[in-house]
């Protein structure tokens, strides 16, 4: 989609107006920075709003979530081969060094994404080759028919060749080693930003691209955008009341009221798609911090019995303030393969769940250590806390441990957890994703993000299946089959579907995005 | 003069060298770097090339040698959590320690000693006696508390001042500077305020105490018996001899505020080095919280130096003795 | 500090057999100033009070907020001097985010503030007494040696001190016994940062004392070294040394605050009145000024008033300053 007609001609006239005298500077401020600007590094929220601002992909989800040409300008399954895509590559795009776009640069991208150092390369397991045809075309042989492929590229970064092979980082930092590469702290992009200073944790400086492909499409309002990072909660209120920044993703619950009768400011709000949940390692034969000598979570009843004890319904009341809706599986409502039977919310029971853990043999309860970001998702750490104090009622003694993200990432993926808080989103709208990172058995590039050991070959069938199946139906019926196995098994701890509050300066025109990924070429000031 | 010089060096020497041991046993003993760089899924091969490359299988004196040497150029290797030499975190965040401190210093002094005298020369006044009592209550606070107390005040309820961070900053180029914009000036403010308070009251108590002890002097009492105007005792003779002791209190306290800047930064999210340090001590990010250490050593060592041979230089007394306690 | 005051009220009890040393500790120049001064004798109170809330708070506090079995998430929030809709408790100071009782809190904290900071003072002040006196009466070395290690601890202020080695500790530690381990390792940090006072005081008072007759004439007639030490020089060289203590008290009640604000001291689900306070500035804005109001006044009042009393105890001691 392009904008209608009325709203680019505001944009061109903005454009303009900016242009000649109001340089117009966002300041903007979340909890958290960005952990790398590596665009295939790290597959996390934060990271990938800062380096959208700086990348283009060959397809993004504009602010109503709705898939939209990026680099790509058109696409489609190639004529008598349905396993091959062909991309039609958007032609003069220039990268911010310079360097021409050509399906060169796609191609090395991709391929780069799909390197086992990237934490991208669990959207592209069907890919089996990418090739370019052309200069502006690229084709991508998946090794079965993949209808939904498309979906992948929303967040798979663009990068130039030629500065990759300049700089040697053609291959992708490799973030749970803690590597350090030229592609951190430098970027190279087509996006409508550039970076013009970054400090990591204190502050990003990004100046308008004035060169960029898309300037007369949208609005492109903000000539230089000031990302800061603040981790006090109410020092990023205190901040925004006071004018020093004028953006604030990511409202705090507790500040939502406050900041909706403050004058001269506003909030925004949407449901976000993401679901919180605790996931647990039910794999191994003895849990590293718990202090028996066996795995109580591989016992079922004990899973049971936690999902019962946590009492999702008043943590949302309490901690999340209203501000989330509670649920009982993995998937967001936005989600193919979302069920609202399945996304009914337990009726929380202490004493059916006691009853469970004395059946299983842990009448007396155990010790585990929960492991908990605390600058990731809304109230990270106080979901954890409640949680501690829900499962103290059922004789399950937990040392919470929160930290920051980049640690409690690293440290997750290095599998040293047996208890753990995690958030996940499906920017691909389908549940195969969900399979795909969380539930698939870990091995290759699938399951990546599956902690738990968990193994079944009936999911992982199902799971290559659906990545393969042409016909929605059977396709559908694949899912809800994977989905009646997992909920049954009680695998991860469902707690609730994140709602989001963007908090800003009145005369901000700009909406809530479900994936919480402001693209801010879109904003408008109201003159 | 030459003996207690040297003397003094040497003491200084003694102390980085016992800071770079402590270091160095930090690197060597605390967690196991070749596990924090690689991770689990790393082989024994690849662990084994990184010891070599880390020099980690040479003999411990050995190892202290690089360390010592590598210190003295700056090196300190790469920070764990955040995989960058630990060098430029440093260098990229001390302008805004450097330039909070020594805002912060002035600040302090100069109030410290005006209220000072004030409160000595005036001592019966009840505003003496108001500051006197505030300035118990300032001792007592813990500095986050006024912090916090300070930004409920003037940046939440009255929303005045800046909450946080340093604003907007000109890079100099080789020197980030908060000190040539507005906001930048604003935000420095009520972090100056807050890290500056303890010094301010312990300079004014200590202003306040010297001045008296020295106005009950005979040979003050004989210079007002001479005929001397009242101001010209106060300020040229009462005043010069309390400024020996005071000197030195503020030299040390100078590498005092430095250290509480920790507690400060944190307070209103400043970016500077102590910041840093709390962020490696919470993830026990060795190389960070060594090179801080070795950094805030050499600081202290210089400042005390300083002040040893200010303090020669002041009191004849010591020249006299010629060095030593 | 109070141990005077309580050795006052011991002194009380055991009264009629001991009249003489009553006397004369009422005549002393101690009472006679403290009489004098309302606001030591304010302090004081103060001090008591909160000292025996911080004792007895398992039984005052109506809630163990170090047990998450008893918080009531459904309760979070609840303003002061309210009864909860839900469960139908009283929260006098009203209920954090947990559901954690306020005023319950306060008391745990100071008990962990006053238990972290005599501990860390008792701590400090043994170790430096002791190697105060061995620096001081043998000389030597281990004068130098102790002198020494001294001047470097010296030169870094004692909260950078406490942090370093609250650092390096937690190094060595596993991370899930962090939490458990919390209050021990504070204690061993604070205290390891502060014995040079001691050490030092101590060793200047024990070679005045060392060069004194009668310690010449005990040596002389053959007295073994240690009795000397502890029962002719110890006595002689405490008065210094409970001076310091009592400031010390004070200073590592805030360092215990100051740590656990900074997020490297008590965990949330043990928190320590600087815990509550770095939690508490989350709701600065947000209308729930109780969570953060309450910790901060119960931490202003006990350290002033121990500071005070410090303060006090210094000026009445050391007759030099008077």
């Amino acid at each position: 989609m392009l904008p209608n007609k009325t709203l680019l001609a505001t944009a061109v006239l903005g454009a303009m107006l900016a242009t000649a005298a109001n340089a117009e500077t966002l300041r903007w401020t979340r909890s958290a920075d960005s952990l790398t600007m590596d665009p295939h590094s790290q597959n996390e929220g934060p990271t990938h709003s800062v380096n959208h601002q700086i990348f283009d992909t060959l397809i993004y989800q504009d602010m109503d979530v709705e898939y939209q040409p990026g680099l790509a300008t058109e696409w489609h399954v190639k004529e008598d081969e349905p396993t091959v895509w062909v991309f039609k590559i958007r032609e003069g795009v220039t990268f911010h060094e310079g360097q021409s776009l050509t399906a060169e640069d796609v191609v090395f991208s991709i391929n780069r994404a799909r390197h086992e150092h990237s934490d991208m390369r669990g959207l592209l397991t069907s890919i089996s080759e990418v090739r370019a045809v052309d200069d502006y075309t690229v084709e991508i042989e998946t090794s079965e028919p993949n209808p939904l492929l498309p979906n992948n590229f929303t967040n798979l970064f663009i990068m130039s060749r030629e500065w990759a092979e300049e700089h040697g980082v053609e291959e992708p930092q490799n973030y749970a080693a803690g590597e350090e590469t030229y592609a951190v702290r430098n970027a190279n992009g087509t996006g409508p930003f550039r970076v013009e200073s970054r400090e990591p944790d204190v502050r990003t400086v990004f100046v308008r691209n004035d060169d960029y492909w898309g300037i007369d499409h949208y609005p492109m309002e903000i000539t230089r955008l000031v990302f800061t990072p603040i981790e006090s909660a109410s020092t990023r209120v205190a901040a925004l009341l006071s004018g020093e920044v004028d953006f604030l993703q990511e409202t705090p619950v507790q500040d939502i009221e406050r900041l909706a009768n403050a004058e001269g400011i506003k909030n925004e709000q949407g449901a976000e798609n993401r679901t919180i949940f605790l996931g647990m390692d039910m794999g191994s034969a003895e849990l590293r911090t718990a202090d028996t000598d066996d795995n109580p979570f591989a016992d079922r009843r004990v899973r049971e019995a936690i999902n019962l004890a946590v009492d999702a319904n008043t943590i949302q009341r309490a901690v999340m303030r209203g501000n989330s809706q509670p649920a009982g599986m993995i998937a967001p409502p936005f989600v193919n393969g979302y069920s609202e039977e399945m996304d009914e919310v337990l009726e929380a029971d202490a004493d059916r769940a006691k009853q469970l853990m004395e059946e299983a043999g842990y009448g007396d309860g155990f010790r585990v250590t929960l492991n908990c970001p605390n600058d990731r998702y809304v109230n990270d750490e106080q979901i954890c806390q409640a949680v501690v104090s829900m499962l103290a009622r059922i004789g399950i003694t937990v040392d919470l441990v929160a930290q920051t993200r980049s640690v409690h990432f690293a440290e997750l993926a290095r599998e040293e957890y047996d208890f753990y808080l995690l958030g996940w989103g499906v920017p691909t709208m389908d549940s195969e994703y969900i399979f795909n990172y969380l539930y698939h058995t870990k091995e290759g590039d699938r399951g990546s993000w599956n902690f738990t050991g968990y193994s079944d070959e009936r999911v992982d069938e199902l799971t290559v299946a659906m990545g393969q199946e042409i016909d929605e139906d059977t396709r559908n019926e694949m899912i809800a089959e994977a989905w009646d196995i997992v909920h049954d098994e009680i695998l991860y701890i469902p707690i609730h579907h994140q709602m989001l509050t963007w908090s800003m300066r009145d005369d901000i025109d700009f909406q809530v995005q479900s994936e919480n990924t402001p693209h801010f070429k879109y904003l408008q000031f109201n003159q | 003069m030459l003996a207690f010089l040297i003397q003094r060096v040497l003491q200084a020497i003694f102390v980085m060298f016992v800071v770079a041991l402590i270091s160095f046993s930090l690197f060597h003993y605390v967690g196991d770097p070749v596990l924090n760089m690689l991770g689990q899924e790393a082989t024994e091969a690849d662990r084994a090339a990184l010891r070599a490359q880390l020099g980690l299988d040479q003999p411990v004196v050995v190892q202290f040698w690089n360390f010592v040497v590598n210190a003295a150029q700056f090196e300190f290797g790469i920070s764990y959590r955040s995989a960058r030499p630990v060098t430029d975190l440093i260098l990229e965040r001390l302008p805004a320690t450097l330039e909070l401190a020594t805002i912060s210093a002035i600040f302090a002094v100069v109030m410290g000693i005006l209220l000072g005298i004030y409160t000595a020369l005036r001592r019966r006044s009840w505003l003496a006696h108001f500051i006197m009592t505030a300035s118990l209550i300032g001792v007592s606070l813990p500095t986050f508390l006024i912090g916090v107390l300070l930004i409920y005040v003037f940046a939440v309820e009255l929303g005045v001042l800046p909450a946080f961070g340093r604003g907007e900053t000109v890079d100099l180029g080789w020197w980030d500077t908060g000190l040539l914009t507005t906001s930048g000036l604003r935000s420095l403010i009520l972090p100056a305020i807050t890290l500056g308070l303890f010094q301010l009251t312990l300079i004014m108590r200590l202003v306040r105490a010297e001045m008296l002890e020295v106005l009950s002097t005979d040979y003050i009492k004989f210079a007002r018996a001479r005929g001397l105007s009242k101001r010209v005792v106060n300020l040229r003779h009462a005043l010069k001899n309390t400024m020996i002791p005071v000197i030195t209190i503020i030299g040390l306290q100078l590498g005092t505020i430095i250290a509480f800047a920790i507690i400060t930064e944190t307070v209103f999210q400043w970016p500077g080095v102590g910041a840093l340090f709390i962020t490696a001590v919470r993830f026990v990010d060795v190389p960070v919280m060594a090179a801080y250490l070795m950094m805030i050593a050499l600081v202290f060592v210089v400042i005390n130096l300083v002040v040893d041979l200010l303090y020669y230089a002041v009191d004849p007394r010591l020249r006299a003795q010629g060095g030593g306690k | 500090m109070s141990q005077e005051v309580d050795k006052r009220n011991s002194v009380a009890n055991i009264a009629p057999t001991r009249p003489g040393r009553l006397r004369t500790f009422l005549e002393s120049d101690i009472v006679y100033s403290w009489k004098r001064q309302p606001v030591v004798i304010l302090a004081t109170l103060v001090t008591l009070v909160m000292f025996a809330a911080a004792l007895f708070a398992p039984w005052i506090a109506p809630q163990n907020p170090f047990d998450p079995g008893q918080l009531d998430l459904i309760d979070a929030f609840t303003p002061p001097m309210t009864t909860s809709e839900f469960t139908g408790n009283f929260y006098l100071l009203g209920s954090d985010s947990q559901g954690r009782d306020v005023f319950s809190a306060i008391l745990y904290g100071s008990r962990i503030s006053l238990l972290v900071g005599f501990a860390a003072v008792i701590f400090a002040l043994v170790m430096g007494t002791a190697l105060g006196l061995l620096a001081g009466f043998r000389g030597g070395w281990r004068d130098a040696l102790i002198m020494r290690i001294a001047d470097v601890q010296l030169t870094f202020p004692s909260i950078l001190m406490a942090l370093l080695i609250f650092g390096v500790i937690r190094g060595f530690l596993p991370r899930s016994m962090h939490a458990e381990v919390a209050i021990i390792v504070l204690i061993i940090a604070i205290g390891l940062s502060d014995w040079v006072q001691y050490a030092r005081a101590v060793r200047g008072a024990t070679m005045v004392e060392k060069s004194k007759e009668y310690v010449q004439a005990a040596r002389v007639i053959g007295l073994p070294a240690r009795k000397i030490l502890f029962l002719h020089i110890l006595p002689n060289v405490l008065r210094p040394v409970l001076v310091i203590g009592t400031i010390g008290l004070a200073l590592a009640i805030i360092a215990e605050a100051t740590l656990s604000f900074l997020g490297v001291g008590m965990p949330a689900t043990q928190p320590s009145l600087g815990t509550l306070i770095r939690v508490g500035q989350d709701y600065m804005f947000s209308g729930e000024w109780w969570i953060l109001l309450f910790p901060g006044v119960a931490l202003l009042i006990l350290a002033l008033s121990v500071n005070l009393l410090g303060d006090w105890l210094r000026d009445v001691l050391n007759p030099k300053l008077r």
